[in-house]
């Protein structure tokens, strides 16, 4: 069999086509930053905001995998196309990882109607990696009707979620803690759907409780807080074992509710300048953190001037002053 | 430069899962992202987890005497994929017959029992990968 090269010319129809290797290339060009990455999104732009993005959200363990594997299951059994972008964290030392999110879809594995996609986290620590987002766009083009975004195990942050899915699920497990860890900032607020999941362990029944009594439900204000007509979203809370398939259907229910809610309420992604603007920004500070480590990495007076902090001859303050001034600002420069 | 990616499964029914882990978190260590699918892996499902991951290397465990069954069908989805430029390499308990037998068919090094973390490492980092092959600016895609 002839095969093409995986080049930039050609490529856009092949991801339209929804041809694997084409849409796994196109991947991992959006992950790298890829020369060709900005012309091969701009073409893709037109196909947007077809696809349902759903992310799933929780500490790890929590089951998030096996959840999502049992939602692309049912999909599948309405004849759903459904694409999962998985992420991981990459290690802060070696700048690998392990991606094990695979495991899980087990039953998926060879089911073409399926593209799982893992990325490593590389040093995003918003829940996603930086080009998730780009990679469900990815999928979205090439026609997927649902896109899972699944984050890296986490307690207390993982905003990117929220922005990057039109429908958020959050998982606690009983081992999460009290209602109290629950009203801490940061995970439940992401939730447009609560899921405790592993309900057959001990605790299960507990923090479902204490869930509801801490009025652990915030709900997503419509766009524009233009809320006159628009009813607030109330954020269901629902108890589930994902291994057992238990609480699956009310879950479904759940999320297909929300979808709704958000066709009612909102005009969609690409009236979302909200979306665009942090989806912006997000890129913007890894681009320009990046640059800067770059040129501390090539600044040659940097390790005289820090020894003159370790011996206490200098402070700290006006030295990062001084730093930041010759280093920081300026044009960013290309990924090498 | 891209990031290594490597695909590390255990194709049918050992269980004896170890041997990929600590390689799969030696690979880890050495900066590439791997992924890890797991048991009882089909020769389909891991040429469709290597596709849809954009992988450079497949390396395959293989403790249960099915490498010269394994090993070939791999190759063959590969090929039938229009995906030859990934590199595809193992290790496990293959007698040296086996293992020659297998390298003439285009699998590559197969580590057996004492080889290095370093040697297996070096030599995943030697494969050319996507980089060298996917690229093709040259001649006509699509």
């Amino acid at each position: 069999m002839a095969v093409a090269p995986l080049g930039p010319q050609g490529l856009i129809e092949r991801v339209l086509a929804g041809e694997p290797l084409a849409l796994a290339r196109a991947m991992s060009w959006v992950e790298e930053l890829d020369e060709h990455a900005d012309a091969l999104l701009a073409a893709l732009f037109p196909r947007l905001g077809n696809a349902w993005r759903v992310g799933v959200a929780g500490p790890p363990g929590a089951g998030k995998s096996t959840l999502c594997c049992q939602l692309a299951r049912s999909w599948r059994g309405r004849g759903l196309r459904v694409g999962v972008v998985a992420v991981d964290p990459s290690s802060p030392l070696s700048g690998g990882a392990l991606l094990g999110d695979r495991i899980r879809f087990r039953d998926l594995a060879t089911d073409p109607g399926v593209f799982i996609r893992s990325l490593a986290s590389r040093g995003s620590l918003g829940g996603l990696s930086l080009a998730a987002g780009r990679v469900a766009d990815v999928l979205d083009a090439a026609g997927f009707d649902v896109v899972l975004l699944e984050t890296v195990g986490m307690g207390q942050v993982g905003e990117d979620v929220r922005d990057e899915a039109d429908t958020t699920v959050v998982m606690l497990v009983p081992e999460s803690g009290d209602g109290v860890q629950a009203m801490k900032a940061g995970l439940l607020e992401l939730a447009d759907v609560l899921v405790v999941n592993k309900m057959d362990r001990p605790g299960g029944a507990d923090l479902l409780r204490q869930l509801a009594l801490a009025g652990a439900r915030a709900g997503r204000p419509a766009a524009g807080e233009s809320q006159g007509a628009a009813p607030a979203w109330e954020v269901p809370l629902l108890g589930t074992s994902a291994t057992s398939g238990e609480g699956l259907g009310p879950l479904s229910d759940a999320l297909e509710n929300h979808r709704q809610w958000l066709r009612r309420t909102h005009g969609g992604r690409a009236e979302d300048d909200v979306f665009w603007r942090r989806r912006f920004l997000r890129l913007a500070e890894t681009m320009l953190v990046r640059n800067f480590r770059r040129r501390l990495a090539a600044d040659a007076a940097l390790a005289g001037t820090l020894e003159a902090v370790r011996r206490g001859e200098r402070a700290l303050g006006p030295l990062l002053a001084e730093i930041l001034e010759r280093h920081g600002g300026g044009p960013v420069a290309p990924s090498s | 430069m891209p990031v290594t990616r490597v695909l590390v499964a255990k194709p049918g029914l050992d269980g004896h899962d170890r041997g990929a882990k600590v390689v799969a978190n030696a690979l880890r260590d050495a900066g590439m992202e791997v992924i890890y699918t797991g048991l009882h892996q089909t020769p389909e499902m891991i040429v469709q987890a290597a596709l849809q991951e954009d992988v450079d290397v497949i390396a395959l465990s293989v403790l249960s005497g099915a490498h010269l069954t394994v090993f070939p069908r791999v190759l063959e989805l590969l090929q039938q994929s229009g995906a030859t430029h990934i590199a595809v390499t193992g290790g496990g308990i293959i007698p040296e017959a086996d293992r020659l037998a297998l390298q003439e068919r285009g699998v590559g090094r197969l580590f057996g029992p004492g080889s290095t973390m370093d040697e297996i490492v070096a030599y995943v980092r030697s494969l050319p990968g996507r980089e060298a092959a996917g690229r093709g600016d040259s001649g006509p895609a699509g």
